[in-house]
């Protein structure tokens, strides 16, 4: 079997608050006394959690931790979710907005530190934080309501049922009488929580907030330059430091020479950090720290700087030859991982038999804010201020690394300026720590140089997936064989991982919705030679670039419309149990609730191509092309419309629709889709990062390139599926968007030119 | 030595004649506005403007500014109510935002030379600017909104 890798920190230890009072509802930063035990093993017996319960730390509803109302009425709201760009800290306030009958713009939204024991998980990933708290988040703003509406009843001696909040007051509408939120707070906040079962929330016909437009809460900061995000922070006496990182992962310092790099005005200090052995896991990749009075004199010391390396086993690392070694697993059979009917024999018996392999290079993250985080380590006490993911991760290092208690290993989260799931690997904040407790406790901001960030990335995998089917006399496909190979990101936190989790396999390869009899999904063996990790989508990006294209080809090849070979292929509506996929992953999910609905993946496709106007005539040059995926629980197809100009592409119009279940921020859930639609544009048409002699061959935006304003699809149109059933498990947001777009733009470009593309980017291959 | 201005205050830098705009004003100045994003002028993240005119801090060394008025996106307008600020709230363009302050200043630059830009315009103008987050449509869509009161 496959081997299904986990990856826990063996030493993670557990904090527990042992005793926690609710002051002014809530936020009693530092009167909790906190304990640390030994993980509990979980038993063989125990009943497996699912969604935001499975995740550690699980999910915290107490809405004396989230809330404070002060006297003038202002609501603070602790987002324990990092922001990334994906509205999360909107939609937090959104959902409170309406559950505490508070005016929204008098909710002020704070991020949590990194405490997963009182903020409940906080590993803002897997397009998860809507879809695990949009319930406790209900819980929270009409407990705290019901706590205020209760506090007015006893102060006018009425009962409770006269009195209604709306508009952040209460009002005893018979005898005309009201309190402000703020004037009840403090006194509310002294009243017992009611259970969570005891409590009424909103119908959604009446929400005022949810699921309509809501306008980023972070507007006026971000357009005025605040700063918010985790590499502009502040401290006095702060110095700077850039680290040269071992060329090749696996390197180590062999020897070095800072002589010349010391003579640079502005140089405090020149330090070696030693290497991890690999894999690394999220530790430091180690190398030569630089600090210096700001960031130009620490770079420039840092050119200055003459180290040898030993490379280690990677240094041979070459993609093209690489691509070879995949192309060639592909080739042989892998490991079964899903295994419907009998493939081989229907490929035998079948009129006609294609296949077609496709490639995706590795791609960087290239987050517009690059990695970089604030320490300062005194007085046996780690602070960190960073933009992070994944905060406890980091704060778990702190406390191993460094033997702190867990009081002492403090986790600022600030806002991050993208992160695409770079940020959830917290290396650079470790370093950042590593150099000030080198100090003495001097405050340090480590920055990752664009160069630093490209080269040194946590790279999204590269692959190969192979795909064979066999079609009847009718056309119609009847058998299916996919071999996906790729290196996993289990490779970066154990030795010898050479297969995809099931975690990876259940992002669009095993989870194949078609209506095919003989279907078989294989995982022949790939090796990692550098540090992958989760990027945006992840696994479903070449997974559904292939799986999208291949039934596009066989369209072709039985001479039908794409669009209605995709339905077909698709089958009548149906729910497909996850154990009938050997899906046993379901982004973590109960696999009852969200068995795979292929009606929905059907609508999708209609609304998208009917917006698009599929099968309208073009002219020539043009060509509409479709692509539909299933991803973190949520649906999406994409229509796009590319013109083959001059030697070059043009979107004139891309048309996506999605459905994530009930919608909670409108216009952020379309933002995130918009992004998905320009992201997909970027990774097909140029995003690479390929390897030579064991390094990146891009270190900057003129290697790596990313789609531009000129080269953006010139409109984007957005179609949610409404639905006000906000009882049903939600969707994600953030990722399912990206995944259909690549496949949809190579589809089109084969019905404007007839020309296949196989290989990503796309770059010139059209001509 | 160099003295000029930044936002309408007084600077006066003789540090090393090499040190670019942004990280003077990052990390010396103390105004993290304006964003690191590549220092190589490949991504408009660190755009000010020069005597109102938008150019890379990244590539631009402090010695050179003498007597030159450095506007950031601290100082592009007293209360943020610059019409490329007000339209970019009222289109909610920014998704992280971090690459916004560069797109912003070098709108507003580019509105102050062309106050009605044809979509040709924009791309010429703003293709130095890269969001990763995929906010172009809505960056297009807001200087237009922009253009639109600014001529009525």
């Amino acid at each position: 079997m496959n081997t299904n890798v986990t990856w826990r920190n063996p030493a993670r230890a557990r904090v527990t608050n042992v005793s926690r009072r609710g002051v002014l509802l809530g936020l009693a930063a530092g009167t909790f006394a906190l304990s640390v035990q030994l993980p509990r093993r979980a038993s063989a017996e125990e009943e497996k959690l699912y969604g935001g319960a499975g995740m550690p730390g699980g999910v915290k509803d107490d809405p004396r931790i989230f809330l404070t109302i002060e006297e003038d009425g202002t609501v603070r709201l602790l987002c324990n979710r990092a922001e990334m760009g994906q509205g999360v800290r909107t939609g937090w306030a959104t959902v409170i907005a309406d559950e505490l009958e508070a005016d929204p713009t008098r909710i002020r939204v704070e991020q949590a530190p990194g405490n997963q024991d009182l903020y409940g998980n906080q590993n803002t990933d897997g397009s998860r934080s809507m879809r695990h708290h949009f319930q406790a988040l209900r819980r929270i703003g009409a407990a705290a309501r019901t706590m205020l509406e209760q506090e007015a009843a006893s102060r006018w001696d009425v009962p409770a049922d006269e009195v209604r909040a709306s508009g952040h007051q209460v009002t005893h509408a018979n005898s005309d009488r009201s309190f402000g939120f703020g004037e009840l707070a403090r006194a509310a906040a002294e009243r017992d929580v009611p259970a969570a079962e005891d409590l009424v929330f909103k119908a959604p016909e009446d929400f005022q907030h949810i699921g309509k437009d809501v306008n980023n809460v972070d507007n006026l900061d971000i357009t005025t330059g605040k700063p918010i995000y985790g590499i502009d922070k502040q401290l006095d006496g702060l110095v700077y430091a850039v680290i040269a990182r071992p060329p090749v992962y696996g390197g180590k310092v062999k020897s070095y020479d800072d002589t010349e790099a010391r003579k640079v005005p502005g140089v405090i200090e020149i330090l070696e950090i030693d290497s991890p052995d690999i894999p690394s896991a999220f530790l430091p990749l180690g190398g030569i720290a630089v600090v210096a009075e700001n960031t130009f004199a620490a770079n420039k010391a840092r050119l200055l700087l003459e180290i040898e390396w030993d490379a280690g086993d990677n240094q041979s690392y070459d993609s093209a030859e690489y691509r070879k070694t995949l192309e060639a697993a592909s080739e042989q059979p892998g490991e079964v991982m899903r295994n419907d009917g009998d493939v081989d024999a229907a490929l035998a018996d079948a009129a006609e038999r294609i296949s077609a392999s496709y490639y995706l290079p590795h791609l960087a993250h290239a987050s517009m804010e690059p990695p970089s985080a604030t320490a300062r380590f005194a007085d046996g006490k780690c602070e960190v201020w960073t933009s992070v993911q994944a905060p406890e991760a980091l704060r778990t290092d702190l406390m191993k690394r460094f033997e702190l208690a867990p009081e002492n290993a403090v986790v600022h989260s600030m806002l991050l300026g993208g992160g695409f799931g770079r940020k959830s690997k917290p290396d650079y904040a470790s370093e950042a720590a590593i150099i000030s407790k080198a100090l003495d406790g001097r405050p340090v901001k480590l920055t990752f140089t664009r160069e630093d960030d490209i080269q040194h990335d946590f790279f999204h995998t590269v692959s190969v997936e192979r795909l064979e089917g066999g079609l009847d006399e009718n056309g119609k496909t009847v058998a299916w064989l996919h071999r996906t190979v790729a290196p996993s990101i289990g490779s970066t936190f154990e030795p010898d991982v050479v297969h995809q989790s099931a975690g990876e396999l259940g992002m669009g390869a095993v989870d194949n919705p078609f209506d095919i009899p003989n279907l078989r999904v294989e995982n022949p063996e790939a090796a990692a030679h550098t540090r992958i990790g989760w990027f945006r989508s992840v696994y479903n990006i070449p997974h559904a670039f292939a799986v999208q294209s291949f039934a596009a080809e066989l369209a072709a090849a039985a001479g039908r419309d794409h669009k209605e070979y995709l339905l077909e292929l698709l089958g009548p509506d149906r729910e497909i149990s996850r154990a009938a996929m050997n899906d046993t992953a379901v982004y973590g999910e109960d696999p009852e609730l969200y068995p795979y609905d292929t009606a929905r993946l059907r609508k999708v496709i209609e609304a998208a191509t009917e917006a698009a106007g599929w099968g309208r005539d073009l002219p020539e040059g043009r060509g509409l092309g479709l692509a539909a995926h299933h991803s973190f629980v949520s649906y999406t197809a994409v229509v796009v419309e590319v013109e083959v100009r001059d030697g070059g592409l043009i979107f004139p119009r891309v048309d996506i629709a999605f459905d994530c279940g009930a919608i909670i921020s409108a216009d952020r859930v379309r933002a995130q889709l918009e992004g998905a639609v320009v992201q997909g544009v970027s990774l097909a048409t140029l995003g690479e990062i390929s390897f030579k002699d064991g390094v990146p061959e891009q270190s900057n935006f003129d290697g790596f390139e990313l789609t531009r304003i000129d080269a953006s699809p010139v409109e984007i149109h957005t179609h949610l599926v409404p639905s006000l059933d906000y009882d049903s498990p939600l969707g994600g947001v953030g990722e399912p968007g990206l995944p259909p777009v690549a496949p949809a733009i190579t589809n089109a470009i084969f019905a404007a030119t007839g020309k296949r593309i196989r290989a990503l980017p796309i770059r010139d291959q059209f001509v | 030595m160099a003295e000029f201005s930044v936002n309408g205050t007084k600077h006066v830098f003789d540090g090393d004649p090499e040190t670019p705009l942004l990280w003077y004003l990052r990390d010396l100045a103390g105004m993290p506005g304006t964003k690191f994003g590549c220092g190589l002028g490949l991504c408009g993240a660190c755009t000010v403007h020069l005597d109102g005119v938008a150019a890379r801090s990244c590539q631009t060394w402090v010695s050179d500014l003498d007597g030159v008025e450095v506007t950031t996106i601290e100082g592009l307008s007293e209360d943020g109510n610059h019409p490329v600020q007000v339209a970019w709230r009222e289109l909610n363009v920014a998704q992280c935002g971090y690459c916004q302050p560069g797109q912003i200043m070098q709108a507003a630059s580019l509105l102050s030379e062309t106050p009605d830009p044809s979509d040709e315009d924009i791309n010429a103008s703003m293709s130095g600017n890269i969001c990763r987050c995929g906010t172009y449509p809505r960056i297009r869509a807001a200087i237009k909104l922009a253009a639109e009161r600014a001529g009525q």
